[in-house]
């Protein structure tokens, strides 16, 4: 239907962008009320033990501190925990706050001081002096992999291990060329720019507006309603805008829990801001091994891929992501054995962190890829061509689209692949040893259930609305951009109402499913519209558009007319006046063509290239050329594409160069918990980086041929920036971040 | 954060007054390292006195050529100060090697000097820390030690000073003017930070009262032969993993004078004049360079974590020498070595 689109698919700048750039776009933590009272938490600073005592004299002493909650005096609460579970909870008993006198983990809630200003509450919250019982901590994966189990529960059941296929190992030992090796990767912090928030407005009667920083207002609100026993008609929670998140807010976190539970208590308005340190000790991409083993024959065709995952879990719920099973399905091969584990740590619970699993699973399969095809010289674009495969084989499905091979094609293009030399420390510049690598992406192209209401006005004004939530990805802007295709209107004409609880119902954000979801419910709810015009046109006398069907007519310029010949028609206007309509207003439900999906299966993909400079006697590694080429379904816009894949692989550089959880694994804590210590890329640290997105028509993915392009910029950009370092300096190195001390104390390979 | 007073002085003589008059004061000048030791309650202050209006901001030049700067001088006015860059550019690179922008433009010359260490136990107060809370112990023998101290540690603490202007002005023999109940003295920059030995919890010198009023540099004629190399875990707004900063004179193929100065590795920025005169007329050339590191590192030792700094200074050692020598100091815009 955008064949020949006059709004979808053009570079248009964020609908949005002048409220963010001028103050006016609010965040959870910037709404005030009258006479609000404000919270702070205090953290444990134990990873595991019991509180024995808690001191509040001194804190309570503080001019204008309200009252100090801890586990002896917090309000009742749900008692089940299945009231405790959010749309996306895990296996396991969810975090309650001050439940009992247990610490799980380092910087866990023990107390919650509210006050009458945010200084008196951060004042006191430092003078709640707890006594702990320290226990034994374990939060080193590598020490503690021993201790891995297959989830008793599955999350969801696409993240089990599919059954082998052939005999890998037989498979493996028989073969020509094999590689194997291990892979690991440090925990990691999400560290969206704004802090987790919530402001809750106290309205009697039950009834709470609450501005919260979260991935999904409905999810918040069916939380809180949960816990709380409260009526989802009197709560709405709001979060207009949010200042990133990458995973972190799609679970409803411990200060919204705070804010209504002070609220409820105090009958008071509150309102309840994280530190930046507080953000380090909640949901994080979890500490993970993997063994990765491939064979190949001697023209470099796959004969074994055997991927063993084990990643770090908290001690009360069973995270799960899907690490392994990308090595089944990447490429062609008939003897295939995937195992998954996750441990229990001393940690909080980890959680989805952009691309989760894929991220970090693909990197060591690509990694591997790179190894497998070094040992068999052959040029790794080549190893990766020869293996190319259009099915699914751990489902044994078809896959909807995959225009890997135009992403292979134009991303070397752009890069220049073929001028590359192909042995290790072979090119040079001055002091530095240049590489060049590169590696596959490739995500789930998801569609979930949603729904959206859209309403035409006489006039032509657009108003479209639903629950889902923009977290700086650019959502506004798309679904105004369809709403205004349909009815070929100026984008400007288009009111995007969304990021409210009470709005038609969304499931999260995340996975990359909105652009997909509610756009196509945005797409269907305005059609419904045009059909419902197409009636009232009807039963005016003479009508023009008697005898034809909604399929047959489209909205142009203003009227509604026939498809093939457009001076058939009635103005928009003309039509709602003869039928004494101000409006008309349309509601939609859509979801994954359930039919198609047993045959099909969806996922976008991508060819990542990459070039480094590395200064092998200081340590120092330069990314300094990168080019992403994106088979991503229908681009809806190409400017806000362009700024997710970027930002995609500014966190996949920060992944293989610079972030790290610095665990002191004596006491089980986290000691960089700040954004000085803990490090992502800085701009001197970011060169030039291309994006591409190659032509890929998909009728199946989704109703508007969309994919979605949140996760899959990350994937594969840490396993090409890694093999970029071998290329350059003949070091493989396998344990991520790769720093200065890794460059200077590893071998250079024979 | 706990309540504190707030005074502002008016004169020199009145804030050594209010220092005096009270152990647990702080002087806040950019306040970019005071305030975020507060807020992570490292440190309660129980009057902050914001010398802000003493009139300490001017660079001046000295009747013998070399330059004076006063406490107050921003990072960013010094290192961007026409008499600096020309007579001291190894002072303008090492603090453009530093912080960011913004910090730069806030932090100030004086409170440069007495930046507390960034290790992360001192940082965290639920810790043991000698430096922070003396006797309780230090945690970070035996844990994180990537940052730490591969020089003159104790057993008391191993933390670094992460400051980079001061590795520079180590390495220019500064002079830190100061003035305290006594009157005014001048301390040579070289003896004005400590090792940590017994008493981790002093950084510095300066005796109760004192207040660093300026920085005196000396002419010299290093300034065609410097670099200031800096090693970090990012190519901007990290403190350094290492860094050196090397200035040499040359006589025809010979070294005349030698100065270097390592950052990243002690308590206080690393420098050793006996070892350097030694040098003194050695060829300027790459087996001199690492014989100067071999020489500089010989009681090197590391922490487990942070072995790597031991070879990986060697060679920054030599390379910036390498730079010095050649006349083509690292530049901190283009972050590329040579």
């Amino acid at each position: 239907m955008f064949d020949q689109s006059k709004v979808v698919g053009l570079p248009i700048s964020r609908i949005d962008g002048p409220l963010k750039v001028t103050g006016q776009a609010r965040y959870a933590a910037e709404h005030f009320e009258p006479g609000m009272l404000f919270g702070h938490v205090v953290l444990a600073t134990i990873a595991s033990g019991r509180l024995i005592a808690v001191d509040v004299r001194g804190a309570e002493r503080v001019p204008g501190v309200i009252k100090i909650y801890t586990h002896e005096n917090r309000p009742k609460t749900a008692y089940r925990d299945s009231k405790w579970k959010d749309a996306v909870a895990l296996p396991g008993h969810p975090f309650r706050p001050l439940e009992n006198d247990r610490v799980l983990f380092d910087g866990q809630p023990v107390a919650f001081v509210v006050a009458e200003t945010p200084e008196s509450a951060r004042d006191a919250a430092a003078l709640v002096h707890m006594h702990y019982t320290a226990e034994l901590t374990h939060t080193d994966i590598v020490a503690e992999q021993h201790n891995s189990y297959e989830p008793p529960v599955a999350r969801m059941k696409q993240f089990l291990p599919p059954p082998p296929r052939g005999d890998a190992e037989q498979a493996f030992a028989g073969a020509s060329y094999k590689i194997s090796a291990d892979y690991i990767l440090s925990g990691e912090h999400h560290n969206p720019m704004e802090l987790f928030a919530a402001t809750v407005r106290f309205e009697g009667d039950g009834a709470f507006t609450i501005y919260d920083k979260t991935q999904g207002s409905q999810n918040s609100r069916d939380y809180v309603c949960g816990v709380f026993d409260l009526d989802p008609d009197k709560v709405i929670v709001r979060n207009d805008f949010v200042g990133g998140a990458f995973g972190q807010a799609l679970r409803p976190k411990h200060h919204l829990f705070f804010a209504v539970m002070a609220s409820l208590d105090l009958s008071r308005s509150i309102k309840v801001e994280m530190s930046r340190r507080e953000m380090f000790y909640l949901t994080w991409r979890p500490s993970c091994i993997q063994t990765v083993s491939l064979a190949a024959d001697t023209e470099g065709n796959l004969e074994a891929v055997l991927h063993h995952a084990v990643h770090a879990t908290s001690r009360h719920e069973d995270y799960q992501e899907n690490v392994a099973n990308w090595s089944g399905l990447a490429y062609k091969c008939d003897n295939v054995k995937i195992s998954y584990e996750i441990v229990k740590l001393d940690l909080a619970t980890p959680g989805d962190m952009r691309a989760p699993g894929a991220a970090t699973g693909v990197n060591a399969l690509e990694t591997a890829m790179d190894e497998l095809a070094y040992e068999i010289g052959i040029d790794p674009l080549d190893l990766r061509i020869r293996n190319f495969v259009h099915r699914d084989q751990n489902l044994d499905k078809a896959i909807t689209s995959k225009a890997l091979h135009a992403c292979y094609r134009e991303g070397a293009a752009r890069f220049g692949w073929s001028e590359r030399s192909p042995a290790p420390r072979s090119m040079q510049e001055g002091n530095d040893l240049v590489g060049w690598g590169m590696a596959s992406g490739i995500w789930e192209a998801m569609m979930s259930k949603g729904e959206a209401k859209v309403r035409l006005s006489a006039d032509g004004k657009v108003t479209v609305s639903a629950a889902a939530s923009d977290i700086g990805t650019g959502t506004y802007t798309i679904l105004g951009q369809i709403a205004a295709e349909v009815f070929d209107c100026a984008i400007e004409a288009v009111t995007v109402d969304i990021g409210k609880s009470d709005l038609p119902k969304t499931g999260v954000e995340g996975g990359s499913w909105t652009a997909a979801t509610t756009g196509s419910a945005v797409q269907t709810a305005a059609r419904a519209v045009i059909k419902s015009l197409l009636t009232h046109a009807q039963s005016m006398e003479p009508s023009p558009l008697a005898d034809v069907t909604d399929e047959q007519v489209e909205i142009a310029e203003g009227r509604l007319v026939l498809e093939s010949n457009h001076q058939i028609g009635i103005a928009i206007a003309d039509i709602m006046a003869a039928s004494g309509l101000i409006s008309i207003e349309e509601h939609a439900k859509v979801g994954p063509d359930m039919l198609a999906m047993k045959k099909y299966v969806s996922y976008s993909h991508s060819a990542v290239f990459v070039e480094v400079k590395v200064d092998e006697q200081l340590g120092i590694v330069r990314v300094t050329r990168v080019v992403s080429a994106i088979a991503g379904g229908r681009i809806l816009n190409p400017k806000t594409a362009r700024s997710q894949i970027l930002g995609g692989v500014v966190m996949g550089i920060g992944m293989a160069l610079h972030e790290e959880s610095a665990i002191d694994h004596r006491t089980g804590r986290i000691m960089n918990h700040n954004l000085a210590e803990y490090h992502i890329p800085a701009h001197a640290d970011i060169h030039d980086v291309d994006v591409i997105f190659v032509e890929e028509d998909d009728d199946k993915a989704s109703p508007i041929g969309v994919k979605g392009l949140g996760e899959i910029g990350i994937v594969g950009v840490a396993a090409a920036v890694s093999n970029a370092i071998f290329h350059a300096t003949g070091k493989r190195i396998r344990r991520l971040p790769i720093t200065i001390d890794k460059i200077l104390e590893s071998e250079t390979a024979e | 954060m706990k309540p504190f007073s707030y005074s502002r002085a008016e004169t020199v003589a009145d804030a050594v007054a209010a220092l005096v008059a009270n152990p647990h004061a702080q002087v806040l000048a950019g306040g970019t390292n005071l305030v975020d030791l507060m807020k992570y309650e490292v440190i309660h202050p129980e009057a902050i006195i914001d010398i802000n209006p003493l009139p300490m901001k001017t660079i001046e030049e000295l009747p013998d050529g070399g330059l004076r700067i006063g406490a107050l001088a921003s990072n960013s006015a010094v290192a961007y100060d026409a008499r600096v860059q020309a007579q001291f550019p190894l002072l303008a690179s090492a603090i453009l090697a530093g912080a960011s922008p913004q910090l730069r433009n806030a932090a100030s010359t004086g409170g440069n000097l007495l930046q507390k260490t960034r290790c992360c136990y001192f940082y965290d107060p639920s810790t043991p820390c000698n430096k922070r809370a003396p006797g309780s112990g230090c945690a970070a023998i035996g844990g994180l030690t990537r940052m730490h101290a591969i020089l003159g540690a104790s057993e008391k603490c191993i933390a670094v000073h992460p400051s980079d202007m001061c590795v520079a002005l180590v390495a220019l023999d500064a002079t830190v003017e100061v003035e305290g109940p006594d009157g005014a003295r001048d301390i040579a920059v070289c003896d004005f930070h400590r090792l940590p030995g017994d008493a981790p919890e002093r950084d510095n010198t300066l005796a109760r009262g004192e207040l660093i009023t300026g920085v005196r540099l000396e002419r010299n004629h290093f300034a065609q032969h410097h670099s200031y190399l800096k090693v970090r875990d990012r190519l901007s707004y990290a403190f350094g993993v290492v860094s050196v900063a090397a200035t040499i004179e040359i006589a025809g193929t010979q070294i005349a004078d030698m100065r270097v100065a390592l950052g990243g590795v002690a308590h206080k920025p690393w420098r050793d004049q006996l070892a350097e005169a030694d040098f003194a007329g050695a060829p300027a050339e790459e087996a001199t360079f690492q014989r100067v590191a071999d020489r500089l590192l010989v009681k090197a030792k590391g922490q487990g974590d942070n072995d790597f700094k031991i070879p990986l200074v060697r060679k920054a050692i030599v390379r910036a020498l390498r730079q010095a020598a050649s006349g083509t100091p690292q530049s901190q815009t283009n972050k590329k070595i040579q």
